[in-house]
């Protein structure tokens, strides 16, 4: 008998943005009394406790120096100190929706400060591979209807994208790919043996740090390339591992290279991103053959999108001198903390003062920092400015991007009192544009606005 | 024992759930300071499951846990860790004009914590 | 709130409504075009200016996935072409592949008000919206691409030719498209799954027993029997292949009298063999085009210089990789689509890209129906948007015509008829290929013309002898009866409109789709249809008026 008091709501098809797999067949099985989710069906452990855990906590929904103020009197004191700063930069946006992002680009663009987002320390040097070799890609759909050879490489989905082989690669029935796993042969290729061996059909254990060389040895096989055995004392995979590896490549009908960190963040960085990217392409004159980043936030492709079409630029943009610029290594956040150029930083949806190196952490407890967070964080303690506010895909709605560049709607369950990170990015970003007006009229300009005729020629 | 073994740090299914219940809690901390060494290496150094150690290189030093695994899941002079604050402390910030720091393959040394 | 406006001294180009340079007063109220405004009106002296309405694109990519790619590919594109803000317009980045609040801003400062993105997949349509509500002043739409989308493609086979009418509306309707794309049709299978492949003829049977012709064929009768505003817009098979002026014949005559859209039939206009360098086709196709007056097309011009090729013909983008061998993306979307994009450089002193620009010419110089034959780059793929004066000038001025074939590659010239050609445009007929015509074309009643009631989209130039100089800086530009730009200098910004229609269906068709997608799509089929969140400012142009 249900208790008369007992008030479950069922959200069918809702979007889980934990990572970058974005799965949208959640049902989630909502108490609106207590506002909290009692059950993922279909989640794995990590949208389980995703779901579980982002709860409404009792907590000031804005802080300045860990004072409780109001939002409006946040908003101000967040607008004035982008204003004044010399060298904002903005940064996270991986884990909120594109809405939230453009707010947040518009806010750099009017503050002629610095954008970056979480790329930068995940596949941003992927995009820069991208940005110099190009990339044969598909959507998910098609790795599960065609793929009949899967590859792994420096990635463990078991821990970090548990539903990916069920849902999109391995185990998933498709057009082409009736029997599942029955119809692919696995690769993982990892320097360690982790929990996703088990799928593997072939495991492939290079030494560390030596993924380029291996992805180039492949490159010349492919080619038709000889190759000696000292390969494998070079790279601690045998001559005999890497040609039947080509073959199977050469000779498979669809062929997927899933990439991970294993080769974003160790030497090489984007030179390794680039080599498989190019051995993908090389591919393609024997087979259909296709690589995809495996992406590790629920929204850092949106973040990748909204940047690049409102900018032209992924990320690691700065807008000093009124239109963007595009430098890594400078512009990225890593890099702008750690040489102490920031003077203030507005930081959403993301936790630098965990994550981050040590010394650009210790840069960023000397200027002011303005964040936007769900939970309380590192980074949310060392704020100037702080505003709890709601979680995208569980209190608010929203536009993500799967890894795959597919978008998704997202269908909130409950609602939450705390405003959503787009109400108030808005809300700075039209009191921050209020500001450089006024300065700007100050400085002289006449009662009509003087601005520069755009160009076309 | 000065030899320097390489630190890898990664995601794990415990250190993304217990994120999400929050970055101060108990189990989040413990699952960030738990570190997979090889049981060889161990051996070498006198150290058992549970035993903490200090981890440290020329950019800062954390105290951890260890835990010890077989050769075949991973190789002597390897460690794995589930990344947080604590491999933060040895993370260089040089990102060679890329953007990204080396968050992996750190190059470490461990001392036993008496 | 736009102001009431009245445009005296101007010397107005509305073909629609016979007005062929006539000095007129248009007044403007509430948006729209009125026959009389009051005396409170604001006054804009035309004197010594040419009024017409907005530019229309009727084919360009601009917004969306595929496009997205292409920017993120090319920073060293956007570098050399920066796009500073203002106080109250955003900034951005140029090159072939702009930044969306550049792109909506130099449309206008071209005097273009209307823009219609090309080719968007349906698993990508929300992607093209969001960019669109980031793409400044201009109204705008999208084709939806569905001539390789599997089931579709399974019903025509099948032929259950009533549940594939319903599921065309189904699809159009759900994405919030304004037409259907057509891209090589029955080419995504052989490339995708029989190891890069491609169809080359039109009446080929692929493994699955279906040739392009059915998959055509099926598509212009539904979209002629449903009364959409703009018939199939068709990218033919074999783009770029000497000898596939045929193909493009082929598929002319597929429709027999019903209306159709050939698009950047430049790409297509060409004879010889096979394998080796083409010849020009143009006046057979032109012919074709001129007898036929139920077929559109935009030409697809070629420009000396930069582009950049981004086309869901994924195998043609195979293709031309492995004559740059640079960088190249290619994208294939699930059950539906793909894509292939790469930088490239149309260069004066290569064949094959002298006899292009040569061909796009032609058509021009041969239309005896300048409202069929419309003015377009296939931007960015023959070249960009920003190109467009000087193509204007090339079709206006004979005398420069002749000058810029000097510097050409000469053999390339002796392979068709452009020497030849001395016709120069008129305005009138600028005005038609650029605005009438497109207008025609889509459908859209209230646009490309200065009539009472139509959209208050207005552009007025300087009369200039240089026809380039002339359209590339217009003096005024309105839209929406809002002033965008006086005396050459943006006063506002402004966010134009979604341009989409609502084709009916049976809610029944769903149940037929959905075991389909379930089984083969990797997102949830209740997520797949956009909804009304995306539309913002919008405006649904009718259906069912034009049946055949």
């Amino acid at each position: 008998m249900a208790n008369e008091n007992e008030n479950i709501k069922i959200v069918e098809n809702a979007t889980c943005t934990f990572c970058g797999c974005v799965c949208d067949d959640m049902e989630l099985h909502v108490d609106l009394n207590e506002k909290r989710i009692t059950k993922a069906k279909n989640a794995c452990v990590l949208g389980r406790a995703w779901f579980a855990e982002h709860t409404i906590e009792d907590a000031p929904a804005a802080m300045i120096d860990g004072e409780e103020v109001s939002v409006d009197e946040a908003i101000e004191e967040a607008a004035q100190t982008l204003v004044n700063a010399k060298f904002p930069i903005t940064y996270g946006l991986s884990d909120t929706t594109c809405e939230a992002q453009r707010q947040a680009v518009a806010i750099s663009d009017y503050i002629k400060g610095n954008i970056d987002t979480t790329t930068s320390v995940c596949h941003g040097p992927s995009g820069l591979a991208f940005q110099g070799v190009g990339e044969s890609t598909s959507t998910l759909g098609e790795v599960k209807n065609r793929a009949d050879l899967v590859i792994y490489w420096g990635g463990n989905p078991a821990e970090s994208h548990p539903r990916h082989f069920g849902r999109y690669a391995v185990t998933a029935k498709g057009m082409f790919t009736p029997n599942g796993k029955k119809d692919r042969t696995v690769v993982l290729v990892d320097v360690r043996k982790t929990k996703s061996a088990p799928v593997a059909d072939i495991l492939i254990r290079p030494f560390p740090g030596k993924d380029f060389e291996v992805l180039w040895a492949l490159r010349a096989l492919v080619k038709g390339s000889k190759l000696s055995s000292n390969i494998e004392e070079e790279t601690g995979v045998p001559l005999e591992t890497l040609s039947d590896l080509a073959e199977r490549m050469k000779n498979c009908r669809f062929g997927v290279l899933f990439f991970g960190m294993g080769l974003t963040m160790t030497r090489g960085r984007h030179f390794n991103s680039g080599a498989l990217l190019a051995l993908t392409t090389d591919l393609n004159k024997y087979t259909h053959f296709v690589a995809m980043p495996v992406r590790g936030h629920g929204n850092v492709t949106g973040a990748d999108n909204v940047v690049s079409w409102q900018t032209g630029y992924p990320f690691g943009v700065n807008f000093s001198r009124g239109y963007p610029r595009f430098n890594p290594g400078e512009f990225t956040t890593v890099d702008t903390l750690s040489n102490g150029d920031a003077d203030a930083a507005l930081i959403i949806a993301s936790d630098p003062a965990s994550n981050f190196p040590k010394k650009a952490i210790e840069h960023l407890k000397n200027i002011p920092v303005i964040t936007l967070d769900t939970k309380n964080t590192h980074t949310t303690k060392l704020s100037h400015v702080a505003f709890r506010t709601a979680t995208y895909g569980i209190n608010t709605t929203g536009t993500v991007y799967r890894m795959d560049d597919v978008p998704i709607t997202l269908r909130p369950a409950f609602d939450s009192p705390f405003p959503d990170d787009e109400t108030i990015l808005t809300s700075i970003k039209k009191r921050v544009h209020e500001l450089v007006l006024a300065k700007h009229y100050a400085g002289g300009a006449s009662g009509e606005a003087k601005v520069a005729a755009i160009n076309p020629l | 024992m000065a030899d320097k073994m390489m630190l890898i740090p990664g995601r794990t299914s415990k250190q993304g759930t217990s994120l999400n219940q929050g970055k101060f809690k108990d189990e989040y901390k413990e699952v960030t300071s738990t570190l997979e060494m090889n049981k060889d290496d161990m051996d070498k150094r006198g150290l058992v499951d549970g035993d903490k150690v200090r981890m440290w290189n020329e950019i800062g030093e954390t105290i951890v846990s260890c835990i010890g695994k077989k050769t075949e899941d991973l190789s002597a002079g390897l460690l794995f860790i589930p990344y947080g604050p604590p491999s933060s402390q040895l993370m260089a910030s040089d990102t060679a004009g890329t953007g990204m720091p080396l968050s992996k393959h750190m190059m470490v040394e461990i001392e036993k914590v008496k | 709130m736009s102001a009431s406006m009245r445009i005296v001294n101007g010397k107005v180009y509305d073909p629609t409504n016979n007005v062929d340079g006539e000095i007129k007063e248009i007044c403007i109220e509430n948006g729209k075009i009125a026959d009389s405004v009051s005396d409170e009106a604001s006054i804009i002296d035309a004197q010594g200016m040419v009024i017409m309405p907005g530019g229309i694109d009727i084919h360009c990519h601009i917004a969306g996935p595929k496009v997205n790619s292409a920017r993120k590919l090319q920073p060293e594109d956007h570098r050399h072409d920066v796009h500073p803000g203002t106080p109250f317009t955003r900034s951005g980045s140029g090159g072939t592949t702009p930044s969306t609040f550049a792109t909506g801003y130099r449309y206008a400062a071209l005097g273009y008000t209307t823009a219609m993105e090309a080719a968007v997949s349906p698993i990508g349509a929300r992607h093209t919206l969001e960019e669109f509500h980031d793409t400044p002043i201009i109204d705008k739409g999208f084709y939806v691409l569905l001539g390789n989308n599997i089931f579709l493609q399974n019903l025509i086979r099948e032929k259950r030719m009533e549940e594939f009418d319903q599921a065309v509306a189904w699809w159009v309707s759900s994405t919030k498209a304004y037409a259907v794309k057509l891209v090589n049709p029955g080419g995504d299978e052989p490339w995708k799954g029989k190891r890069n492949s491609n169809v080359s003829d039109i009446d080929e049977k692929t493994d699955d027993d279906l040739s392009p012709r059915q998959i055509i064929e099926a598509f212009i009768k539904t979209v002629n029997k449903q009364g959409y505003p703009h018939p199939p817009h068709i990218h033919c098979n074999n783009l770029g292949h000497s000898g596939n002026y045929r193909t493009t014949l082929e598929t002319m005559k597929t429709a027999g009298d019903m209306r159709a859209h050939i698009a950047h039939i430049q790409f297509h206009s060409y004879g010889g063999e096979l394998g080796k360098n083409p010849i020009s086709k143009a006046a057979e196709i032109a012919e074709y085009i001129n007898s036929h007056p139920n077929i559109t097309c935009d030409v697809g011009q070629v420009m000396f210089g930069k582009s950049t090729i981004m086309t869901a013909d994924a195998p043609l983008a195979y293709v031309l990789k492995g004559h740059s061998k640079g960088k190249w993306v290619n994208v294939d979307t699930e059950c539906e689509s793909g894509c292939g994009i790469l930088p490239f450089t149309y260069q004066e002193h290569i064949y094959m890209h002298t006899l292009q620009w040569a061909i796009g010419l032609e058509l021009f110089l041969l239309s005896e129906d300048p409202w069929r034959i419309i003015l377009s780059t296939d931007h960015p793929n023959g070249g960009s948007f920003m190109a467009y004066p000087k193509l204007i000038k090339l079709l206006m001025d004979e005398k420069f015509r002749h000058e810029e074939m000097k510097r050409v590659n000469q053999k390339a010239l002796l392979k068709c008829s452009l020497p030849e050609l001395k016709r120069e445009y008129t305005l009138n007929e600028i005005a038609i290929i650029t605005r009438a015509g497109p207008a025609k074309a889509l459908g859209l009643k209230s646009k490309g013309h200065l009539g009472a009631g139509a959209d208050a989209d207005i552009t007025i130039y300087d009369v200039m002898d240089d026809k380039e100089m002339m359209f590339s800086t217009p003096r005024y530009v309105i839209k929406s009866g809002h002033l965008i730009i006086e005396n050459h200098e943006f006063k506002t910004d402004f966010t134009g409109k979604l341009l989409h229609i609502a084709p009916e269906y049976d809610k029944k068709i769903e149940e037929v789709v959905q075991p389909f997608f379930e089984n083969y799509y990797s997102i949830e089929f209740s997520n797949y249809a956009v909804d009304d969140r995306y539309l913002h400012d919008h405006e649904i142009i009718q259906t069912g008026i034009n049946k055949v």
